[in-house]
């Protein structure tokens, strides 16, 4: 049993609201992105850390080994990596238009010459 | 002392998530992005997750931070220093976090063995069951090529949207009769850095070579289909960075590229059909052979192949079209 | 043998890593750009070379030796050329190195020695 307890989820909550609030209160949108693969990375991080077993060992079968860490989330965490990047590149290459359409990627100004309302 | 590694890891993570918040120029946060990712990655060692771990670093540390480089070379790095609108999203911020502390509460230790998520009967007959049935020894490419097969093809069909979705955003337009509709800028060339080229031109083979044990050697050890890609991808890069785009584009076409898109979905989805066809299921890979151990192997075999073939293509594209696009918003402000 | 071996590898890791905090004094006491990238490439030179090495020890000559040794190689070839590129760049971008204020110049040198 290990000492840290819930020490390890409480850091990794602190990381996931750094890039939350980043999300929420980042003007530029590149920003915002960053912040999302922030809080992406940490929700992988906190996945991945409700897996492992104290003494256990890769999840690769290898001989003499009897205890092994949990397979299943390694596998949802690898795609959601993966799904994780593709997102990112869409969302920059929306960027890369927003600023050739309205000329900045400051929310404010983007608001101003494009309102909703 | 494993669990010193631990709280150090950790405590760099809570240090460069809170300068990414501070932070007011863009280009240091980009780097901070590539620094969270890198320790990420050594965290998912530590945390017994190597695939996990090979898969984070070659796509968080090392695309995602060249695609937001690559952006904020045409939107610029400062941000404007913002005015009072910080209140309502710390509130936001620190009520769920609050609520996920709470959460918390009720959750077994870290570690813990005898937590719901280790003691549930699925988790012992995939740890007890694969290395045998499927003769593959790691757990995780069994789990997610076979018993989580269609999961893996979702994904896989995710790629394969992700690099449509910014072809079509940021494409080459073609006018019909094929000649290029917008001026090009000022090429990639690394012209003036003979030391870089000379380095880059011996990397370059080894980059792909490792790629290439990558994906074959993600039976035994870590790897699979998806860190193949992305470390192929960026040995491709490698050669656009230092020769130019121009080059890179005679030397993988983007009409290359773009059916080798398809083409990696296509064998996927295509060994399910052949499943079927042999009389099982879809993506049943037992069917492929006589004996269920090796056709488990040969189905997993060939579906690494095509998700590699599939994510090299998608993301030598994503990066091809951005350097393209911004090549050809600096032949505007030439024009401008 | 074991011991001093074992020995031996725990003396290089302590090493590595006590380059590796020298280096990260130097990168955020050094004044200038240039002197920055000195203090980074140092670790990226010495300081890998001794936990390598401290780390090969303790493999012996097996696969993971082999890998060590390898990833040494990459390691020295790729850090050494990325602080190159980083250093040439930012002298082409017009960076000019750190002067201490106060300090006298080669031509007051010069009319000031006894030739």
């Amino acid at each position: 049993m290990s000492a840290l307890g819930l020490y390890n989820y409480w850091i990794f909550i602190f990381l996931m609201m750094c890039g939350f609030y980043l999300l929420l209160s980042a003007r530029n949108l590149v920003k915002k992105i960053v912040g999302l693969n922030l809080f992406q990375t940490s929700v992988f991080v906190f996945y991945i850390s409700t897996g492992k077993v104290t003494g256990g060992a890769v999840p690769i079968f290898t001989e003499g080994v009897a205890v092994y860490s949990n397979p299943l989330p390694h596998v949802l965490i690898l795609t959601a990596i993966v799904v994780g990047v593709a997102g990112t590149a869409l969302g920059l290459a929306l960027t890369l238009r927003i600023k050739d359409t309205y000329g900045t990627v400051e929310e404010d100004e983007i608001d101003a010459k494009d309102p909703l309302t | 002392m494993v669990q010193f590694l631990d709280v150090i890891l950790l405590t760099f993570l809570a240090v460069v998530a809170f300068a990414a918040v501070r932070m007011r120029d863009l280009f240091g946060i980009a780097m901070l992005l590539g620094v969270f990712s890198f320790l990420s990655a050594s965290l998912f060692v530590v945390l017994d997750a190597a695939d996990v771990a090979m898969t984070e670093a070659a796509v968080g540390a090392g695309v995602s931070t060249i695609l937001v480089l690559s952006t904020l070379a045409a939107t610029g790095k400062t941000v404007r220093p913002r005015s009072g609108r910080w209140k309502l999203p710390l509130f936001v911020t620190v009520m769920v976090g609050a609520a996920l502390a709470y959460g918390t509460l009720d959750m077994p230790r870290y570690g813990d063995p005898s937590a719901p998520i280790q003691v549930h009967p699925i988790a012992k007959h995939y740890i007890e069951v694969s290395p045998q049935e499927s003769g593959i020894p790691n757990m995780v490419t069994t789990l997610l090529a076979f018993y989580r097969g269609f999961d893996t093809l979702g994904e896989t069909g995710v790629v394969f949207t992700a690099g449509i979705g910014v072809l079509a955003l940021i494409g080459r337009r073609r006018r019909q009769d094929g000649t290029a509709a917008e001026a090009l800028g000022p090429d990639v060339v690394a012209e003036r850095h003979i030391i870089v080229r000379v380095v880059g031109k011996m990397m370059i083979p080894l980059v792909l070579l490792f790629a290439c044990y990558v994906q074959a050697h993600g039976d035994y050890g870590p790897g699979g289909g998806f860190q193949a890609g992305v470390i192929f991808a960026s040995g491709l890069m490698i050669y656009m960075l230092l020769f130019g785009i121009d080059a890179a584009e005679r030397l993988v076409p983007p009409s290359v590229l773009q059916r080798l898109i398809a083409l990696g979905l296509l064998i996927y989805g295509g060994i399910g059909v052949v499943n079927i066809l042999q009389g099982g299921h879809f993506l049943d890979y037992r069917t492929l052979s006589s004996d269920a151990a090796h056709g488990i192997h040969y189905g997993v075999l060939g579906i690494e192949l095509g998700v590699g073939i599939t994510v090299t293509a998608v993301i030598t594209t994503i990066i091809f079209t951005f350097t393209g696009y911004l090549r050809r918003g600096s032949a505007t402000q030439q024009e401008a | 043998m074991d011991m001093a071996l074992d020995v031996l590898s725990w003396i290089l890791l302590a090493l590595g890593g006590a380059v590796a905090v020298l280096s990260g004094v130097g990168l955020l006491r050094f004044p200038d750009v240039y002197s920055r990238m000195h203090a980074a490439s140092m670790l990226e030179s010495l300081g890998a070379f001794c936990v390598l090495l401290g780390l090969f020890l303790q493999a012996g000559f097996t696969v993971v030796g082999a890998k060590l040794a390898i990833l040494y190689v990459f390691l020295l070839l790729t850090a050494a050329t990325a602080g190159h590129a980083l250093a040439k760049s930012t002298y082409e971008a017009g960076v000019k190195p750190y002067e201490r204020p106060g300090r006298r110049t080669d031509s007051q040198l010069g009319e000031g020695s006894n030739g």
